[in-house]
């Protein structure tokens, strides 16, 4: 087995036992990004940067000082600044774009010792459901390179997936971390809103964005999970508590909890394998010990149309500062200040990013705030009190995390609200600002993976990741 | 609800954005499906709802005034399309 296949705890073992040399991590994991170039997984690699980190690391391991994450090899999402490398949110206009400081959850990382391999490919600006609006070109998933591996963190899921990576980081606004988490089969959290600073992740939608981690395993996600979270002053909606402690819980398992399943998330639309699959969980998690109990989530149906609302009104006004001036793509053919911010924007965004700004521009405009944007915010409140609703008759939810397994590059790329509904259950999350997982959990006719989503109340971290380790154990011996 | 042509150019007079025709068309048809789809939120009695502006409670983050380490001017300027004596070129603001 290659080093870049292991999980990071097999990995870590291997390396304090000296059976294994850092660089060799490194070097495995160049490998694979080179034999599956075809994938499209990183918009950049910093080979020389990561072996010369893997130095440094090894003298710690040796040392015995080594930190938490020590020779675990990373993709980090492009929309996420490293101090002195591109940043270019899969997009032209920050196609040279070079970020003079890190984001705080690079700071973190590096400070247990973490080696950042190279930023992952993304739908432009982290709006899309595939990866297929990126500027840099399509991923393509690992399993079947017709497919998409859905998005728009794809290249991290992918890269995981194809073990170019230990683990990823990731940015899920509106499913962004889970959805393709779910069609690459690997593990996805997006934490609580607030739990993550999102200091130094370019903004989309500020007040769903969340940064979270992409691993092979539970344990993986949760050990990344506790080193990103904590109090951040430079984010001003960071929130000030400890950082959950995941890992300590993860064999509790989950004898007496009360899992419930929302039956609005089992309507029509929904591919029979997954939903079979994940009643299948369900019936997993009740031969050990849990209580499975029907709830309603009955403001589900308008969870898009009110996520569409405020996350391209918020993305609208986000995305005002690319105008040419202080840095991103200028066209090269413009007269006067006002002919610059046009040309710019025009040449420098794609198509999907330009449909966003506009509407988001027009629920905002004179006329339309209060018939769009002021009404949104408030079905936003019926949602999030759905869920809490929910939480009084169950500690967790557990739904699927998309409607469908990976489907066809090209297949929805045509129709963008088709493609807006991929998000349907996965953007209420975000709304309500709750923590929840996407872990894999079976597979469909074609092979293809099926994600199951576990949903907790507000800072539940520990809690959804120890249903997840259960449902990942069932799911290796079944 | 239909989308005509000159709304499309009204909104993207306002993002600062231009098309072509056929881009124009195209948009029209596209934003009138999406807008048709959100107003489903129609449907809900909203009137005695309070709006989610965010989902944990904020309260304003104050700090000391006091002068911290930023981006050098070098740093500040390294992604600037064009710049002339340490500060941002751009192309003449009177027409």
């Amino acid at each position: 087995m290659s080093p870049a296949e292991l999980d990071y705890r097999t990995l870590r073992a291997r390396l304090e036992r000296g059976e294994l040399r850092v660089r060799e991590v490194v070097e495995a994991c160049l490998d694979m990004v080179e034999r599956r170039k075809e994938l499209n997984a990183f918009i950049s690699v910093q080979a020389e940067a990561a072996l010369r980190q893997a130095e440094i690391v090894e003298q710690r391991l040796r040392k015995g000082n080594a930190g938490r994450l020590a020779g675990m090899v990373l993709g980090v999402k492009d929309n996420i600044a490293i101090a002195g490398g591109r940043t270019t949110c899969g997009s032209r206009m920050l196609a040279n774009y070079v970020s003079p400081y890190s984001a705080t959850v690079i700071e973190r990382i590096l400070a247990e010792d973490a080696i950042l391999l190279g930023k992952t490919n993304m739908d432009e600006f982290a709006m899309g459901s595939s990866n297929e609006t990126s500027y840099f070109g399509p991923t393509r998933h690992p399993k079947d390179p017709e497919r998409v591996p859905g998005g728009s963190s794809g290249g991290s899921a992918a890269a995981v997936a194809a073990c170019q990576c230990t683990a990823a980081l990731g940015s899920d606004t509106g499913g962004s971390v889970r959805q393709p988490a779910a069609l690459c089969g690997v593990v996805g959290l997006k934490p609580t809103y607030g739990r993550v600073s999102r200091y130094g992740l370019v903004a989309f939608a500020s007040s769903l964005d969340q940064i979270g981690p992409l691993a092979r395993t539970v344990y993986d996600a949760s050990l990344l999970t506790e080193v990103i979270c904590g109090y951040d002053p430079r984010d001003s909606t960071s929130v000030n508590l400890e950082p959950p402690a995941i890992l300590q819980k993860l064999e509790k398992g989950v004898r007496g909890l009360r899992i419930g399943l929302p039956r609005e998330y089992f309507a029509s639309g929904l591919q029979e394998e997954v939903r079979e699959a994940i009643l299948s969980a369900a019936r997993s998690l009740e031969t050990l010990g849990a209580h499975v109990t029907e709830v309603s989530l009955p403001h589900t149906e308008y969870a898009i149309a009110t996520y569409y609302i405020l996350a391209t009104a918020e993305a609208s006004s986000n995305l005002a500062r690319y105008d040419g001036a202080r840095y991103g793509y200028r066209s090269p053919r413009c007269s006067t200040l006002e002919d610059m911010y046009f040309r710019s924007r025009s040449e420098g965004f794609g198509p999907e990013v330009k449909r966003r700004i506009m509407l988001g521009t027009y629920v905002l405009s004179a006329g339309y705030y209060e018939a769009y944007y002021r009404k949104a915010q408030k079905v936003r409140t019926l949602i999030r009190r759905d869920f809490l609703e929910a939480f009084e008759k169950c500690d967790v939810l557990l739904t699927p995390t998309s409607p469908t397994t990976a489907f066809r590059i090209g297949e929805k790329l045509g129709d963008p609200l088709t493609m807006y509904l991929s998000d349907v259950y996965t953007v209420s999350v975000n709304l309500a600002g709750l923590p929840a997982v996407s872990i894999p959990f079976g597979r469909d006719s074609r092979g293809l993976p099926i994600g199951a989503q576990i949903i907790g109340p507000t800072f539940a971290e520990a809690l959804v990741m120890q249903v997840a380790a259960a449902l990942e154990q069932e799911g290796r011996t079944n | 609800m239909p989308i005509s042509i000159e709304e499309v150019d009204r909104i993207a007079q306002l993002a600062k954005l231009s098309f072509t025709e056929e881009e124009k068309w195209e948009l029209a048809e596209q934003l009138a499906k999406i807008v048709e789809y959100v107003e489903k939120i129609n449907e809900l009695d909203l009137e005695h709802v309070p709006p989610t502006t965010h989902v944990i409670e904020l309260t304003n983050v104050m700090r000391e005034d006091e002068v911290r380490p930023g981006l050098s001017q070098e740093e500040a300027l390294m992604n600037a399309p064009a710049k002339k004596l340490g500060f941002f070129s751009v192309p003449k603001v009177i027409g």
